[in-house]
């Protein structure tokens, strides 16, 4: 019955889909209707052809659902490959303006690219990651197979539905002008019901755990999960212009806009580029050392107080603006205070190997993610630093913190989903190891030199764009035009796109060696079950 | 008084102290005598069930027990 259900109502999607193309208003909308309605329609032709067939069975070897994360793994590795081309192609556009086609106005120039770049990595990359291994983690650590049968596969296919009209929406101009969050309106309702199906997964899974405590790492992603649904609903509500168009306007106006924004914005680094992220720490760190977390009373602190501090930090983006002052204050002594947990946390990642330091020097996937957890380290002490006032007042609008954000999203986000994908691919194809390690090595290497050389560079231009700006002569003019500064950048925007070059081309290199892991590596010898002896 | 004005004076007073109170009894618990046990024995529990749900057995011991 359900079944039959299922096919009507992707069929009368379908048909509702291609209506709304018919009637569009815009180029943006009247595209994602015909993707919405192939996305039905091949859903709908699908499962037509399963009705009525025998169900396989469930996964008997493991017991676990893994077939979805291994796409997920698939689609981290191609979304970063992805995301970190379109992001070395936008630094070098700012670097040599002529790559701004003229017969790409309007669709590929840098005002277009540059959030598709961000939403690439962040929401495509960093989303997938965190997807799959949640759902990875919280199988294991439950020993608990996903909650819900197929809405799992709902959950994979729904968000990259999300992502591909979030990316087509940009290059067509369907944008609400709020940073991270500018999808429009429909996608935004989109992504909505897929959240709460992967929060019903996540939760269902939890609660049929055969564990007595749910383990940390899950603490973090249902955090990432629960308030990435809060701050997604409030940032976006809007009102649009015509159901049958891309364009809405938002409820909120001036400073109270502003201020929702970056409260969604600072806590999309807290919630989804930290505490997600920290869920991947808090079990591949102690999985790849082979031992258990440095301290679990830290884990438990690090995580309650993160949760409290996190959320208050979002009004340090909006120093000396309209914003009152006790509130950018607030924000302020919110984001210093964050430096305990984040350095606890730090601390506790990197303590977690204390005895096993000689992994450092023979297993580069360690160290990959012991790379991460230093640049978790520093780019949240740099964070706080900049949300001082007065580091601010140099700092802000400056290419220092586009420096600030990489050292994070690079270094810690980057680093740590690599180390995951190394661990995860041979187990999840059943490979005794990956195809080469020396593959590994030069990934460590390129993307190690690459995050250097950008934030090296964006320090060095930042705080002299910072400077150029506030230079006064003795009768208390300015001495530098905007294009002084803007030329004086030149050689350090070049350095920028070199360092992107890198860490591009580790990633190439990552899935070459992750695609050859899953078809040539060498098959895991069948564990001899009954041989050993528990102990 | 206005909506605002009622719902930041609940927000600076009682909510402020029940979410303090709120956290430091979360470090208390923590602290716990008699949690350090427990903590051991979660901290572990990514030895456990790694390939399959009804897999009790240790598959790869931690080199050391810490703590």
């Amino acid at each position: 019955m359900w079944d039959y259900a299922k096919v009507a109502a992707l069929g009368l999607l379908a048909l509702c889909a291609a209506i709304a193309a018919n009637y569009a208003r815009d180029a943006a909308y009247l595209v994602h209707a015909i993707i919405i309605m192939l996305a039905a329609g091949t859903a709908f032709v699908w499962s037509i052809r399963q009705l009525d067939e025998e169900k396989p069975a469930p996964d008997v070897a493991t017991g676990y659902m893994d077939d979805v994360v291994r796409y997920g793994v698939v689609a981290t590795t191609f979304w970063g490959v992805v995301g970190f081309l379109a992001g070395t192609f936008i630094a070098f556009q700012l670097a040599f303006p002529v790559l701004n086609f003229e017969w790409a106005q309007g669709y590929a120039n840098f005002g277009r690219l540059r959030p598709l770049h961000t939403s690439a990595v962040i929401f495509a990359f960093g989303g997938n990651a965190l997807i799959a291994t949640s759902f990875y983690i919280v199988q294991r650590t439950s020993a608990a197979r996903l909650w819900g049968g197929n809405l799992a596969w709902f959950v994979f296919w729904g968000y990259n539905l999300f992502i591909v009209l979030a990316a087509t929406g940009y290059l067509l101009g369907a944008t609400q002008s709020k940073e991270y969050a500018e999808p429009e309106w429909y996608v935004d309702l989109w992504l909505t019901v897929v959240w709460v199906a992967y929060l019903m997964v996540f939760l269902g899974t939890i609660l049929k755990r055969q564990e007595k405590h749910i383990y940390v790492a899950n603490w973090f992603f249902l955090s990432f999960i629960v308030t990435v649904a809060m701050l997604h609903i409030v940032n976006n509500l809007s009102i649009p212009v015509s159901i049958f168009g891309a364009k809405s306007v938002q409820v909120f106006a001036g400073v109270q806009d502003a201020m929702t924004q970056w409260w969604y914005g600072h806590n999309a680094v807290g919630f989804f580029l930290t505490a997600g992220f920290l869920g991947m720490m808090y079990y591949f760190v102690p999985k790849q050392a082979e031992r258990p977390v440095f301290s679990y009373k830290l884990s438990i602190i690090h995580f309650w107080a993160l949760i409290f501090l996190y959320i208050w930090a979002g009004p340090h983006h909006l120093h000396y603006t309209a914003l009152p002052d006790w509130a950018s204050t607030l924000g302020m002594v919110f984001s210093i205070m964050l430096w305990m947990p984040s350095w606890g946390g730090m601390i506790n990642g990197l303590m977690t190997l204390s005895g096993a330091w000689d992994k450092l020097r023979t297993d580069p996937i360690i160290r990959m993610m012991v790379v991460s957890v230093g640049f978790y380290g520093m780019s949240t002490f740099e964070g706080p630093m900049m949300s001082i006032k007065a580091v601010n007042s140099l700092s802000h609008y400056t290419d220092w913190t586009i420096g600030h954000v990489h050292s994070g999203a690079l270094g810690w986000n980057g680093m740590i989903t690599f180390g995951a994908l190394y661990f995860l691919v041979p187990k999840l194809w059943k490979r005794e190891r990956l195809y080469s390690m020396a593959a590994v090595n030069w990934h460590f290497w390129l993307a190690t030199i690459g995050i250097v050389l950008y934030a090296a560079s964006m320090w060095v231009t930042g705080i002299m764009e910072g400077l150029m700006w506030r230079e006064v002569d003795a009768n208390g003019f300015l001495v530098n035009s905007f294009a002084d500064t803007v030329a004086a950048k030149f050689p350090m925007y070049v350095v920028r796109g070199l360092g992107g070059v890198l860490y591009l081309a580790g990633a190439i290199i990552m899935a070459a060696n992750l695609y050859l892991t899953a078809t040539r590596g060498e098959p895991k010898a069948e564990i001899a079950a009954v041989a050993a002896p528990a102990e | 008084m206005d909506t605002y004005g009622v719902m930041r004076h609940f927000a600076d007073s009682w909510m402020l102290l029940f979410l303090t109170l709120f956290f430091l009894g979360v470090v208390f618990w923590v602290f716990r005598p008699g949690a350090s046990k427990e903590q051991r024995d979660s901290a572990n529990i990514i030895f456990r069930h790694e390939n399959a749900p009804d897999q009790d057995a240790t598959e790869l011991d931690p080199k050391e027990v810490r703590e």
